[in-house]
């Protein structure tokens, strides 16, 4: 079958772009995952196998020499199978994992829109949570005390606030989450939709603070497997499959030729 | 409604200059962070307890009165062993948590690693800060048995804060090392619970060093940093002498090139974390 591979001409595409709007950009990057054949946990184990020189590793590269570039207020969509190294990508935006080669280059605050509540402590009250979960994202104190009103505003829990997180509902809690996530204003905000989970009430608020966050300017790397989601939100897409870029383009042109090489 | 002020941070993968240097720099900008994890690790242990924070003076105390009436005929030409235990174990414990905590913090705590970007040596540093403020909690009870003891209280004391410092830069050293080696092997935190075990009884912590053989304490104090530290830690408190100068630059320099290795080691290493957590 005949695949449109990532053409040179997109990559001239990508070069051209005047440096002032680019805000993401990995250039050439590989993630190799070093996979041991066995698997060795302990040092005792590492040791012997070292002696006896057995150990084995298995590369695997979750991102083949990816080239991506995405402008400020940009809403970029990435689709592909379960494993084509959707997630990694974001990782890497993320800073979350080093490339194996290449580089990339981040301007601006990076928030990942899914992870609310991580970190979040059952025996500390919302308040005190807030304060900890902001200085995860990299706040100040000062920075969320002048947030904390907002977010509590959102999350409407002024009556609990005072209250050790273990006495809220699950509801709440993610409120809670969603709220100070949300009052991050990121320069680049990462969805991972795939790993989306909650009601649909839910689905539709944060589908909603998303847009929010669009029309403000803010650049947007998305994660879908929801095609109808991708069209709808993204003007560029990249289709990614066993970590290569298989197309780069228009995000109905992408959404095309990813459907039609699962046909094939 | 973005803080123009603020400037824009710029991530770039393939970073000029060194990483430990980058890892100061960031550490610096999530100093908050550090406080905020300090604070939930001590709110919340003993938040359900009913002595609360005083469980951090008891602890130490409990173990110098086994200690004492387990040793008191032992080591009774001590004077004041009560005392004597109890500023050893409070230099020890702060230690041997100190670097547990950084262990587990990194490696348990390490999905979270997986998801956002905290800068890695948030971990071992808030490890630090908890167990600095257990220090000061347990100088208190210190003060109280020295006293019961019949041992003066002299003004040498107030330079106490210098060998809890020593011992802080030491703690976060080691603590950032095995850290970074537990991440790959995750039996090496139960090696070092053992290591731990053999190098307190290298100490004198329970002993005076006056019952080594002048063999062994000189081989202690070449081999052992600890020996130095907690020494250091002893003269102000319980010997209520000014530490000399050559006791200073020892136990300074000894902290200060373990920390400068770990923070080296760890930040080096620090990328490939997320990898294998």
């Amino acid at each position: 079958m005949n695949l449109p591979i990532v053409s040179d001409r997109q990559k001239t595409e990508v070069a051209t772009l005047s440096d002032r709007d680019e805000i993401v950009r990995l250039e050439n990057v590989s993630v190799r995952y070093r996979v041991p054949s066995e698997r060795i946990g302990t040092f005792k184990e590492y040791i012997i196998r070292r002696l006896q020189r057995k150990i084995r590793h298995q590369s695997f590269l979750a991102l083949k020499d990816v080239y991506l570039s995405v402008r400020k207020g940009e809403v970029f969509g990435i689709i592909g199978n379960n494993g084509a190294g959707k997630s990694t990508l974001l990782k890497l935006v993320a800073r979350v994992l080093h490339p194996t080669e290449g580089r990339v280059w981040v301007k601006g605050r990076v928030a990942p829109l899914l992870e609310f509540g991580a970190g979040f402590h059952p025996e500390l009250t919302g308040r005190e949570n807030v304060f900890l979960n902001g200085a995860l994202l990299g706040f100040t104190h000062k920075q969320m005390e002048e947030k904390f009103d907002r977010i509590v505003d959102f999350a409407e829990l002024w009556d609990f606030i005072d209250a050790p997180l273990r006495t809220y509902s699950s509801g709440m809690w993610a409120r809670l989450g969603f709220a100070v996530a949300t009052d991050v204003e990121p320069d680049v905000l990462i969805v991972d939709e795939v790993l989306a989970v909650g009601d649909e009430s839910f689905q539709r608020k944060s589908a909603a603070r998303m847009q929010e966050f669009r029309d403000k300017g803010v650049s947007i790397l998305l994660v879908s497997h929801n095609m109808q989601v991708i069209k709808s939100m993204c003007r560029r897409a990249a289709w990614l499959d066993h970590g290569e870029i298989k197309f780069l383009g228009q995000s109905s042109e992408a959404i095309k030729a990813y459907r039609q090489d699962q046909k094939g | 409604m973005l803080n123009k002020a603020e400037r824009v941070p710029i991530y770039d993968s393939r970073r000029q200059g060194s990483v430990a240097l980058d890892e100061l720099r960031e550490i610096f900008r999530y100093r908050d962070l550090v406080v905020q994890i300090v604070r939930r690790d001590i709110l919340t242990r003993y938040k359900r307890s009913v002595l609360g924070v005083a469980w951090t003076m008891l602890n130490p105390l409990g173990t110098m009165l086994v200690l004492s009436i387990a040793f008191s005929k032992a080591f009774g030409s001590t004077p004041g062993y009560a005392a004597f235990v109890l500023s050893g174990l409070i230099a020890w414990t702060f230690f041997a948590q100190t670097t547990n905590a950084a262990i587990s913090h990194l490696v348990w705590g390490g999905g979270l690693l997986k998801r956002i970007y905290v800068p890695r040596t948030v971990f071992a540093l808030s490890a630090v800060g908890t167990g600095l403020v257990n220090v000061v909690l347990s100088i208190l009870p210190l003060l109280i048995v020295m006293v019961a003891t019949g041992l003066p209280v002299k003004l040498p004391i107030f330079l106490l804060p210098l060998p809890v410092l020593f011992l802080a830069m030491f703690s976060l050293g080691t603590g950032l090392v095995i850290s970074a080696i537990a991440v790959f092997y995750t039996d090496v935190a139960e090696m070092y619970q053992i290591v731990l075990t053999a190098w307190m009884y290298l100490t004198p912590i329970i002993y005076p060093e006056s019952i080594l053989p002048e063999a062994y304490r000189v081989w202690i104090a070449r081999l052992n940093p600890m020996y130095h530290l907690v020494r250091l830690f002893r003269m102000p408190v319980y010997d209520g002498i000014l530490p000399g100068i050559s006791e200073i630059l020892i136990a300074g320099g000894l902290s200060l090139g373990v920390l400068i290795i770990g923070w080296m080691v760890f930040t080096r290493k620090a990328d490939e974390f997320a990898y294998r957590i």
